[in-house]
């Protein structure tokens, strides 16, 4: 992990990015905030719980993830496409990356309970797994209507000895499980570290989410190297919900501007629907979940209640290092609806013979917005792999 | 004179302070409501803006949060509510809720509006010390709000000692490590808290909030502290009733006897 001290994009003292971040928590959750505030830094540096780290990363996640030359797909769109294959991650996404960072911090913290929040499954999976490889008990709050459509990642944690918990109010989706887990601290904060699982949250959780995602583009600028002699492509492209395999897969690219970074948000039935969650075309700067960023909410500051096909997308903000990047320009944002984003999970299936997670085929569908030339260099960050979502898949088959 | 601190001076012992949800159960329960706790005798009210994610909140003001949204309720209806309570109300009266509807609503206008209608006071539990100290402060104080701080049997004595600094009107003290609504009533743990605080010999007055929810738990709470806070107990008084107001009465005499 590389320091980002000197850059714009580097989290201030205060934990902004620009004007977004920061710890908007109530004093019941200061003491934990402020704790990991004080100590994550020093203990996340340390030689040798960078050693643990990374011992992990290699032998139980199985890191490095390959970066994947995808031959058709780069015929068909007349350039040259690279998959991070973080889809072959333990655990079948890059969530695991963060949780296997959190639980040693955790340990460190003398933490020896763990609560999570999760959208598709695939973070609460990553942390049921560490909690199981550590011995930690584990509840991970789960939206109602994602526990339905996300079988058999709910399954997996049980398997894995988690305790789901239903998030019953709202929309039943990812920001009430967050509110649960949130909840779940409040009423449990001296035994209990949460693991949120995006680079959303009070500081100091985006940045140090960001931190342990980092590894994905600090591999990819070595095997672009290897692939191409040089380690910066032209384009990163990765799906944001919260934003955390984005940020990693941005991370040592964001002080290099020849690198043109692309966000693909979910924009559901469409931005100008009532169905979306594209956070940067319909949000407007606000709190939630203990930081500042865009929101989507009414005029009234009430969130509204989004929607995207892929649960793990399906949440009404967005990390406040992503509304930096929106509002300096440096990421450029585009919305995929349900239906773009299906098309182009199929096209990957048969074209490459991959099945990608749903929230990365929203990253694939931006391949069409872009003006690409055949001696350009593009890598996608494939997020998570599609097991958890065939029965979505299915109905467009 | 702010209305709080003539309060704690006219009245230092037993102070009753009720919070209740904006525009709930009815949305034109709001003023009402407020008479009534006023007319039970209790000493001030907390009058919450309905939030969609009230993160500090157990089930039944979430519940009560999530109806009052239904009914229509918002912050520039708050205050059109709101407008003449002067005319009728004279306890003290704070707003509390989650700072987002108050930074859309435009912190300095919202400020101005509190005054306007007689707001005392304001209790934003996500709003950070550091970032009123650095923001809102100027303008609190302009309108002649005071800001009141939370403290948990979690906060270090010197951040105890850091809110009482920066507090006026008084500490709301959160009873235990929970989310509001919890019934467990008051445990030895608590008691032990509340003597500790006591024995710090704090500036501020202190009202205990979360878990106080009868006449008992509100006398223990006023034993070691200036006076209680009562919120879900009082919203599951009042949810249900075909007649709010009469059971809400019922509830707070119950309290105060």
């Amino acid at each position: 992990m590389v320091n980002l001290e000197n850059s714009a994009f580097a989290v201030s003292e205060k934990g902004y990015y620009g004007n977004y971040g920061g710890a908007w928590i109530p004093e019941m959750l200061y003491p934990n905030v402020e704790e990991l505030r004080q100590n994550y830094l020093q203990i996340i540096y340390q030689a040798e719980f960078q050693e643990e780290f990374n011992l992990l990363l290699r032998d139980y996640v199985g890191r490095p993830t390959p970066l994947y030359f995808a031959n058709r797909l780069s015929e068909k769109y007349n350039t040259n496409i690279y998959l991070k294959r973080e889809d072959l991650c333990h655990t079948g996404a890059h969530k695991v990356n963060n949780t296997i960072g959190q639980i040693l911090l955790a340990k460190r913290l003398g933490k020896n309970k763990i609560v999570a929040e999760t959208g598709a499954g695939q973070h609460g999976v990553a942390t049921a797994t560490v909690c199981a490889l550590m011995g930690i008990e584990c509840i991970v709050y789960m939206g109602e209507v994602d526990i339905e459509r996300q079988a058999p990642n709910v399954a997996r944690m049980k398997m894995l000895g988690a305790e789901v918990r239903p998030a019953k109010s709202g929309s039943r989706t990812l920001k009430d499980a967050t509110n649960e887990a949130m909840r779940h601290w409040i009423n449990n904060p001296v035994d209990t570290h949460y693991i949120i699982g995006s680079v959303v949250g009070p500081h100091p959780y985006p940045d140090m989410v960001a931190r342990f995602q980092s590894v994905i583009s600090e591999e990819i600028r070595k095997q672009m190297f290897e692939h191409i002699g040089t380690e910066l492509p032209d384009y990163v492209i990765a799906c944001v919900g919260g934003g955390s395999n984005a940020a990693g897969t941005y991370f040592h690219y964001l002080d290099e501007p020849d690198v043109k970074i692309i966000a693909a948000e979910a924009a559901g039935h469409g931005v100008k629907t009532d169905k979306s969650a594209a956070t940067t075309f319909l949000g407007k700067p606000g709190v939630l979940h203990g930081s500042k960023s865009l929101l989507m909410q009414t005029y009234d500051g009430q969130v509204i209640e989004p929607h995207s096909i892929s649960a793990g997308l399906d949440y009404p903000g967005i990390g406040p290092l992503h509304a930096h990047l929106w509002e300096s320009g440096r990421a450029q944002f585009l919305a995929i609806t349900d239906d773009e984003a299906m098309q182009a999970g199929m096209n990957l299936a048969k074209l490459e013979g991959i099945i990608p997670a749903i929230e990365s085929s929203h990253a694939l569908a931006a391949l069409d917005y872009l003006d690409l030339r055949n001696n350009e260099t593009v890598v996608i960050s494939l997020s998570g792999r599609g097991d958890k979502d065939l029965s979505t898949y299915m109905k467009y088959l | 004179m702010n209305r709080l601190e003539q309060l704690f001076i006219a009245k230092p012992r037993e102070v009753l302070n009720i919070y209740y949800t904006a525009g709930f159960p009815k949305l034109e329960d709001t003023l009402p409501i407020l008479q009534v706790i006023q007319d039970s005798g209790a000493d001030l009210a907390e009058v919450g803006i309905p939030f969609s994610d009230p993160v500090v909140d157990g089930d039944t003001i979430q519940k009560a949060n999530h109806q009052a949204l239904l009914n229509g309720m918002n912050v520039g209806l708050l205050f059109d509510q709101l407008k003449n309570m002067r005319e009728t109300i004279n306890i003290p009266v704070i707003l509390m809720g989650d700072i987002n509807p108050v930074l859309q609503f435009g912190v300095e206008k919202f400020c101005e509006k509190c005054q306007q209608v007689g707001v005392d006071g304001l209790i934003l539990p996500n709003l950070p010390m550091d970032e009123y100290l650095q923001d809102f402060k100027s303008i609190f104080e302009k309108y002649g709000l005071f800001n009141i701080f939370l403290i948990t049997p979690q906060t270090s004595e010197e951040r105890i000692r850091k809110i009482d600094k920066n507090s006026n009107g008084f500490i709301y003290m959160v009873s235990s490590a929970s989310t509001t609504g919890s019934t467990q009533g008051v445990t030895k743990e608590m008691l032990d808290y509340f003597k500790r605080i006591n024995e710090l010999d704090l500036k501020n007055p202190r009202l205990i909030g979360f878990g106080i929810k009868d006449h008992e738990s509100f006398m223990q709470a006023s034993h070691y502290a200036n006076g209680a806070i009562i919120g879900s107990a009082f919203i599951r008084a009042i949810e249900d009733a075909d007649q709010p107001a009469a059971s809400g009465m019922k509830f707070l005499k119950e309290v105060i006897q």
